[in-house]
């Protein structure tokens, strides 16, 4: 902490001096250990990954709307070895899937949403000069980085990327013998994840001391703004559950590597008759979604963090029960400890286990509807103004409620068993989780656009990119429901399967399977519109202004240009909480959060 | 190549071109002194009224959608559960449809309606405990019907099943399913991997499978194309042999792994109870195609080979998975036969099937098996025409075809004799 302080004041001498503040190219751009640096390295590589991981999924939808036809586009990308003559190999087809998965949930959503605003936002939106810790938070980039390229390697080696889906289910991603890219593909998978969390566990530790510890005066834990609240808690989630993840991991390893049989027992596999004893497969799976289920939330707590945010400043309305947000996001971030079984109804688990997590499981529902309840509040009788943020923001509150609701039907353990590991399955948590992320993080990108580069993004075509987007990916994610509904599993290569016992079937899932893949091209070609303006605006967009959504967070008295330390002169203090838009009695329809409360002024 | 070329040159066209425009539209910005973070209410009433029409063509979709393919596209549940599931699933779909249509109504509705006007304020509305305490309370109240109504329906589908329910296993394995029904005397012969080999694929236990495992663990294969402990014994000890270490190392390790096994297979043999074997000869495999009787309650146990599977059967509304190294199970009672399903769904060649829904493997996508409900004659005649694991097994193969059956064969000769 000295140390800090210190090296603010060293830097504030050489400001005083109009001297600038002497930063090495790799300093300041590689080994950077500036939080805002770091948010933009984060933001980078994970747009960068999701790019990847969206490509992927095109590869796979062209073979599942047009399969077993020849495609230019897969002979480019995947060339003679992966699609021979321009047809999808089934071994790579679940590798895409899986890689697909893996890299949308961890390097985009995780990295992309939490490392991005986490980064940029829990100090300057708490007054503070940086993260406690700016070299553990380097460090933490850097992991994530490393994992990401391992994560990209094991695409081009010569069994291909681990195919057992993102889901990893031993046996299957134990054993070699079963399917090839469980050899050096699930390897590096398993590498790759390891330096993940670990990174991911560095950047959480540091959130949470910094929001504990580096409050600036007057920052009450409830005058903090609802993205720090949800940044905190998603933290907090990070390192109670990602260490289980890590022992999952480290345990199929030493199955894979060791001869143990932690998840192992009576297999024959590939004419071998294997040794292992007594290990049990269902292990693996509790441990593995004792995080899988908390890092839905690591995903949409810093989303809807971003959008409460959003929401009310261009709605110029407090956020509806600031309080009963936060109690949403405690209730929601505890209960999403004791749910995990709902992805295990039918795996054998005991089903007395299973309707305990019914219970658990549909208790989530409650805090959710709370927040979209609050939100609608919000917007009622606003003065609303659709920034790009705001139209995203509001995307993210409608695929909440869409995909939230189908979440009733696959929490209920009798109706679930009919759906399981269908695509109903695949449209509700692409909706609920993937679209809302996305959105959220797509939002929070616009309107911190400013703050991040000091530049203002192209708003025209920020509205074309929303409008792309929202049509094209409920267009992929909205027929799923019916094909799920249908029966159709996930993870096939093809469906012809279904023309030796239903035809009618096939056809409908066929003419639903093309629809979708005709939207994901769409929506896909959507997201050009926002890397064009994403970096056409990093260098040829218009300055900022100190304040462009006159907002009240702290962020916002900080300068456009970019000072080590955040505010040049002393910190901020704090003297009302962050959302009196609009407040009667007040001159203009917001107040900053370092304005004292007027005379006879109540705080809200 | 050419065609790439084109697409190339389209592509940099492209960009520079909507560069261009952007450069012209911030220009203009410009001469009209208009920031970009300004929003003009020309913007933000044609974005309030885009949602407004967005939220008509996303109604308009999913109208669309429920009638041209319904939300049961498997058709009528053809179980006793399944009839039950189906209403449940009905009433959430009616509950959360509800909760669709409300929620997302007043979400664009209010996005359309409180767009900035000129002169009006926001309403300063900060919070409202009355509001909240409904908003909480009344979700509790609806979750707390949907619980126990699933709950009950949980208990009564996952309960034990009767006694006199017909007990049947399905195997698993990449990539195809095996049944095994447990014959006359309703109960499924015991088992241990251990014992699998070609004629055993099921690795049932009785003394005569003990001892053809035995014999393969110490033989391997006729063919040679498996080595058993004796010759890799036999092998690893002649000095007049060389291997490459790589090799050497393989089949020391290949040998360790077989001793041990064979080990375990003595014990197995020494605890070995010789009355549990007729429970075992009677069972009856049967690939490809799965027969039940309509309206009967099954006990299915499943066994998985090598990875996890997962039996799924959509018309049933049944699903389970299949677990290496464990025993999983469920009940069902057919209630609609094959026959009167395809008159139902209109399709001659319907028929009902078992698929893989957990991925396994490359070929996951074709591991299936087709199940066929049968009126209580059919199934008899079916019956009739099948052999028990004791006629498959201890009679020897009399005409050999190709390789592996020769192989086998030689193996099934000294079955009969220890």
């Amino acid at each position: 902490m000295s140390a800090i302080t210190h090296d603010t004041h060293g830097h504030h001498d050489a400001h005083d001096h109009h001297d600038h503040h002497e930063e090495t190219f790799i300093s300041k751009y590689i080994f950077s250990q500036d939080h805002k640096m770091i948010g933009k390295q984060f933001l980078i590589t994970a747009v960068f990954m999701g790019l990847v991981a969206m490509l992927l999924s095109l590869l796979f939808r062209i073979q599942l709307a047009w399969p077993g036809e020849s495609s230019d586009f897969l002979s480019l990308f995947l060339g003679e070895t992966w699609a021979p003559g321009g047809i999808l190999k089934e071994n790579m087809y679940l590798g895409l899937v899986t890689i697909h998965g893996t890299i949308m949930v961890f390097f985009l959503l995780t990295g992309g949403l939490s490392g991005t605003f986490s980064n940029l936002l829990i100090p300057l939106q708490l007054g503070a000069r940086d993260m406690a810790s700016g070299f553990l938070n380097m460090v933490s980039y850097w992991l994530f980085a490393v994992s990401s390229v391992i994560m990209l390697v094991s695409l081009f080696i010569e069994t291909g990327p681990a195919m057992a889906g993102w889901t990893i289910y031993p046996p299957l991603s134990a054993l070699p013998q079963a399917v090839e890219g469980s050899g050096l593909g699930m390897t590096l998978w398993l590498v790759s994840m390891t330096l993940f969390i670990a990174g991911s566990l560095i950047g959480s530790l540091n959130y949470i001391v910094t929001v504990l510890n580096l409050r600036t005066k007057g920052m009450s834990m409830t005058r903090m703004p609802l993205t720090i609240w949800a940044f905190f808690v998603t933290a907090i989630l990070g390192v109670l559950s990602f260490p289980v993840l890590l022992s999952a991991a480290v345990l199929l390893m030493m199955d894979r590597l060791a001869g143990t049989s932690f998840y192992l027992s009576d297999i024959i596999v590939g004419g071998e008759m294997l040794e292992n004893h007594g290990g049990s497969p269902l292990l693996y799976q509790h441990l593995f979604w004792f995080l899988g289920h908390p890092e839905v939330y690591i995903v949409l707590l810093p989303a809807l963090g971003l959008s409460s945010e959003i929401i009310s400043t261009n709605a110029r309305k407090p956020i509806f029960g600031y309080r009963a947000m936060i109690g949403s996001i405690l209730a929601i971030g505890f209960l999403s400890f004791i749910v995990w079984g709902h992805h295990m109804f039918v795996t054998g688990m005991n089903p007395f286990l299973g309707s305990v997590f019914v219970f658990t499981t549909l208790l989530i529902a409650i805090p959710s509807a709370v927040k979209v309840f609050n939100y609608l509040t919000t917007l009622w009788r606003g003065s609303i103004v659709f920034t790009p943020a705001m139209l995203f923001a509001i995307g993210l509150v409608s695929t909440f409620i869409t995909g939230g609701v189908t979440g009733i039907i696959l929490a209920d353990s009798a109706l679930d068993i009919a759906v399981h590991d269908t695509y109903f399955v695949v449209a509700h948590f692409h909706i609920v989780m993937g679209m809302s992320a996305v959105f959220g993080m797509f939002a929070g990108v616009y309107h911190w656009f400013p703050k991040m580069y000091g530049r203002m993004m192209n708003t025209r075509l920020g509205y074309a990119h929303f409008w792309v987007t929202i049509v094209g990916a409920y267009g992929v994610f909205f027929p799923m429901h019916f094909v799920g509904l249908a029966g159709a599993p996930r993870r096939y290569y093809d469906y012809s399967v279904y023309n030796e016992f239903d035809t009618n079937t096939y056809e409908m899932m066929l003419d639903l399977n093309v629809i979708i893949t005709v939207f994901a091209i769409i929506a896909a070609i959507g997201q050009i519109i926002f890397l064009f303006n994403f970096f056409y605006s990093i260098y040829r967009g218009p300055v900022a202004v100190q304040n462009p959504w006159k907002s009240n967070t702290l962020e916002w008295t900080t300068p456009v240009e970019h000072v080590h330390g955040n505010w040049p002169g002393a910190l901020p203090v704090v003297h009302r909480w962050p959302y009196d838009y609009s407040k009667p009695g007040a001159e203009e329809d917001y107040i900053l959060q370092t304005v004292p409360l007027a005379e006879g002024e109540e705080e809200h | 190549m050419s065609f790439k070329l084109i697409t190339i040159i389209v592509i940099v066209l492209g960009v520079l071109a909507v560069s261009q425009l952007v450069r012209l539209y911030e220009l203009s910005s410009k001469l009209r002194n208009r920031r970009e973070e300004d929003v003009t209410n020309r913007d933000n009433k044609l974005n309030a009224n885009l949602l407004l029409a967005f939220m008509i063509f996303f109604y308009a979709g999913f109208i669309y959608l429920m009638t041209e393919y319904g939300w049961t596209g498997r058709g009528d549940a053809a179980s006793i559960h399944g009839e039950t599931t189906d209403w449940l699933l009905n009433l959430n779909f009616i509950i959360i449809i509800a909760v669709f249509f409300l929620t997302n109504t007043l979400l664009f509705g209010f996005a359309w309606k409180y767009v900035r006007k000129p002169g009006v304020k926001a309403y300063f509305y900060p919070h409202d405990n009355k509001l909240e305490l409904i908003w909480t309370v009344v979700p509790a109240i609806v979750l707390a019907v949907i619980i126990i109504l699933g709950l009950k329906t949980w208990n009564g589908i996952t309960g034990d099943s009767a006694k006199e329910a017909i007990r049947i296993e399905l195997f698993s394995k990449q990539f195809d399913w095996t049944a095994r029904y447990s014959g006359e005397d309703n109960v499924l012969g015991k088992y241990d991997y251990k014992l699998t080999t070609a004629e055993n694929e099921l690795a049932l236990l009785t003394e005569a499978t003990l001892d053809s495992a035995i014999r393969y663990m110490e033989f391997g294969k006729a063919d040679s194309t498996v080595l058993g402990i004796k010759l890799l014994e036999n092998k690893l000890n002649n000095p007049k042999n060389i291997f490459i270490p790589e090799d050497r190392i393989k089949m020391e390790t290949d040998l360790d792994r077989k001793t041990r096994l064979l080990r375990l297979l003595y014990q197995m043999k020494a605890r070995h109870n010789a009355k549990l074997d007729a429970s075992a000869y009677d069972d009856i495999l049967q690939k490809d195609t799965l027969h039940l009787l309509k309206g009967k309650e099954y006990e299915i146990s499943f066994r998985a080979k090598d990875v996890i599977h997962s039996a799924y059967f959509p018309h049933l509304r049944s699903q389970i998975n299949t677990v290496p190294g464990q025993v999983t199970r469920l009940k069902v009672t057919p209630t609609i036969s094959t026959k009167e399903m395809r008159v139902r769904k209109n399709n001659p060649n319907f028929n009902y099937v078992l698929m893989c829904n957990k991925i396994c493997g490359s070929a996951h996508y074709k591991m299936k098996m087709i199940v066929v409900i049968d009126s209580p004659q059919q199934y008899n005649a079916w019956l009739k025409s099948k052999t028990t694991f004791k006629d498959d097994y201890l009679k020897p193969v009399a005409v050999a075809t190709d390789s592996t059956v020769v192989a086998s064969a030689v193996v099934d000769s000294t079955k009969l004799g220890m």
